[in-house]
């Protein structure tokens, strides 16, 4: 086991510096100027040139990516163009943000999406199951801006029971403790919704799928014949086994996750990483760009990771044909 | 003897898009204390479903017992409410299946899937059943039960899968095994092995058995009476020595006479013509009437019921009608 995620993680470190490498260049090779919001009547052509050689954008691109890297590697990200502070300090800051949204869109996800898709297998064809296909396919067909927006309408406009926006209050620096962590939860309801619940129709349908084909297998039928309640049958013996092929799909869906979350932090004025991302691309923000990429490429696999490693986890024949017994 | 199980009038249906087709047609027999009754017939005749009926393990849909009754210590199993049901699977009466590869969740350890019964049922703590379960694989004949315990199913051949499929339907000690084909799915060599140890646990464990089989050898080896089925009914019922030395359905006949003797050189094994009828198209008469060498034009017009020609023996022919009742 230790073997192969050594293996894995080194394999993912080269491939994070290939991904960095390519986004490098065609960043440089984009149209577009990081010095574009400093062409301005009262500031000199020679002014902006000074900042340019500051920022050592008047060197070759093969030299500044040399000098990036050899930052990157210290752990450097180097100077935001835009902020004019270092990288690390602005990710600092968005990261927990974007983290936060993350994970409880991420686990509201994993929880709507195995427990409908199971329930929906347990009672295939029933009123539940086809209730259930239907708002899947409903809410799966809808783009999540719209959502969002329909949502802020409801939620915050009609009934004025949920913020429409920003991660906690403005007030809430004088809060502490339990309404604290009320008034960030009150916050994060619409948004993780929006990005987890959404996404759990499509894990649901997988999940339903999965399941259905498990319960149709001979173990499940021994598992009947000792005399196991339903429970226990579709629980531990079905869940295990359904679960398997789904951890796949759970392990690609971070992206997707992270992606969303650049649409839905921009709509719920959420200060994560997303917003940056956005904003850094307009302005050429070169360094921050490739930050927030470095961040999101280590996430997406570390997902994998998790995904392969949960997989051989779940499934004692996988870990067998690693070790070659 | 003793009567353990009283089958009576056993009906289950499988719903098709053409109609309810009749798998087990009014089965009835009985099985006594320590008993081996061998349930013989061609692929597709009902004797899997059968055996899974009395354990109520017929999947609705598409299938469902319509009607019958299975008694046993004076219940019908078939009206037992399912919590009680449950008690009794793999309790009082416990399966074997035809696919030993198929029937072990790949999941779990073999050495749990065992105990997990024994602690459902004999109200076992974790180590207790351990050690149950451990002496189980011993008494199956595993070599090194203790280090096998921990085995996942894909570990194993098919022949020990299938010992330790029948260490776990007998780790309750079952009044009645059901041993659905144990040994057809196995090689030859493995088979015999099989039988072997079947025949032995009988011995010591003195359970009933009920053997399903196409093999007449096998029932001639272990069976203590036969029943036979065509088409979903019963057609013959006798003990083994009169069954083999004079069979009384001419279809018990054609089966006899389609195994190779010994010394005997054939050009062809004599075949019974024709092919087991589609449920859903009976022939009109007697079930087995369209492949009947011996028919009478009263075959065609009216079934024959359940005839007892001899003592305990039954015989579903016209031909036999009125000999002595």
């Amino acid at each position: 086991m230790a073997a192969f995620l050594l293996r894995r993680i080194l394999q993912s470190l080269v491939l994070v510096w290939i991904v960095l490498t390519i986004t490098f260049f065609l960043l440089h090779l984009a149209p577009g100027d990081p010095m574009a919001r400093y062409e301005h009547p009262d500031i000199s052509p020679e002014t902006v040139m000074k900042m340019r050689g500051q920022l050592g954008l008047d060197r070759p691109v093969i030299e500044q990516y040399f000098i990036w890297a050899a930052g990157f590697a210290r752990g450097d990200f180097g100077v935001s163009f835009r902020y004019n502070r270092p990288v690390g300090e602005i990710l600092a800051e968005t990261i927990p943000n974007t983290l936060r949204l993350t994970v409880a869109s991420m686990a509201l996800y994993v929880l709507f999406g195995l427990a409908l898709g199971m329930m929906s297998a347990a009672r295939r064809y029933s009123a539940f199951d086809r209730l259930n296909t239907i708002v899947a396919l409903f809410v799966y067909s809808i783009p999540s801006f719209w959502l969002a927006l329909m949502l802020i309408m409801l939620f915050s406009l009609k009934l004025g029971i949920l913020p429409s926006s920003h991660m906690q209050s403005l007030d809430s620096a004088s809060m502490s403790g339990i309404p604290l962590f009320l008034d960030r939860a009150r916050h994060l309801v619409l948004p993780a919704f929006v990005l987890g619940v959404a996404s759990a129709a499509g894990l649901a349908r997988y999940m339903r799928g999965s399941m259905i084909d498990v319960l149709r297998e001979d173990y499940i039928r021994t598992a009947r014949a000792k005399g196991l309640p339903e429970r226990s049958v579709l629980l531990k013996h079905a869940f295990r086994n359904a679960a398997i092929p789904v951890v796949t799909i759970l392990g690609m869906s971070l992206p997707f996750l992270l992606g969303g979350a650049v649409i839905v932090e921009k709509i719920f004025s959420w200060p994560g990483m997303g917003g940056l991302m956005v904003e850094a691309i307009y302005t050429r923000d070169y360094p921050v760009v490739l930050a927030v990429n470095f961040v999101v490429a280590v996430m997406v696999i570390l997902g994998n990771l998790l995904a392969d490693t949960g997989y051989a986890v779940l499934d004692p024949r996988i870990m067998s044909k690693e070790t070659g017994r | 003897m003793e009567k353990l199980l009283e089958i009576r009038g056993l009906t289950t249906e499988f719903v098709t898009s053409e109609g309810a087709a009749k798998a087990v047609d009014g089965v009835g027999f009985d099985i006594g204390a320590g008993e081996t009754v061998g349930l013989v017939g061609e692929s597709g005749c009902g004797k899997s479903v059968t055996a899974l009926s009395i354990m109520r393990l017929v999947q609705y849909p598409p299938g469902r017992i319509t009607a019958g009754s299975v008694m046993m210590d004076g219940r019908d199993l078939m009206k037992l409410p399912e919590k009680q049901m449950r008690r009794v699977r793999g309790n009082d009466i416990s399966i074997v299946f035809q696919e030993p590869l198929t029937s072990l969740n790949p999941v779990f350890t073999c050495g749990e899937q065992i105990r997990e019964t024994i602690a459902l049922h004999q109200k076992m703590g974790r180590r207790e059943s351990r050690l149950k379960a451990v002496e189980m694989l011993r008494l199956v004949r595993i070599p090194d039960p203790e280090k096998r315990y921990d085995n996942y199913p894909h570990q194993m051949s098919g022949g020990m899968r299938q010992r330790v499929m029948i260490a776990m339907a007998l780790s309750c000690q079952p009044r009645l095994l059901i041993a659905d084909e144990p040994s057809t799915a196995l090689d030859v060599s493995v088979q015999a092995q099989i039988i072997e140890l079947l025949l032995d646990l009988k011995e010591r464990m003195g359970m009933s058995v009920l053997l399903i089989t196409h093999d007449l050898a096998v029932v001639a080896q272990m069976a203590d009476r036969v029943v036979v089925m065509y088409a979903g009914a019963v057609v013959e019922e006798a003990p083994i020595d009169s069954l083999f030395s004079d069979p009384m359905h001419p279809y018990t006949e054609g089966l006899m006479a389609s195994i190779p003797k010994l010394g005997e050189r054939l050009e062809r094994l004599p075949v019974i013509p024709g092919n087991v009828p589609d449920p859903l198209r009976l022939p009109s008469g007697c079930r087995f009437s369209d492949r009947c060498t011996k028919r009478i034009p009263k075959c065609l017009i009216e079934e024959p019921p359940l005839f007892s020609p001899a003592a305990g023996r039954l015989s579903r022919c016209w031909l036999r009608e009125g000999i002595g009742r």
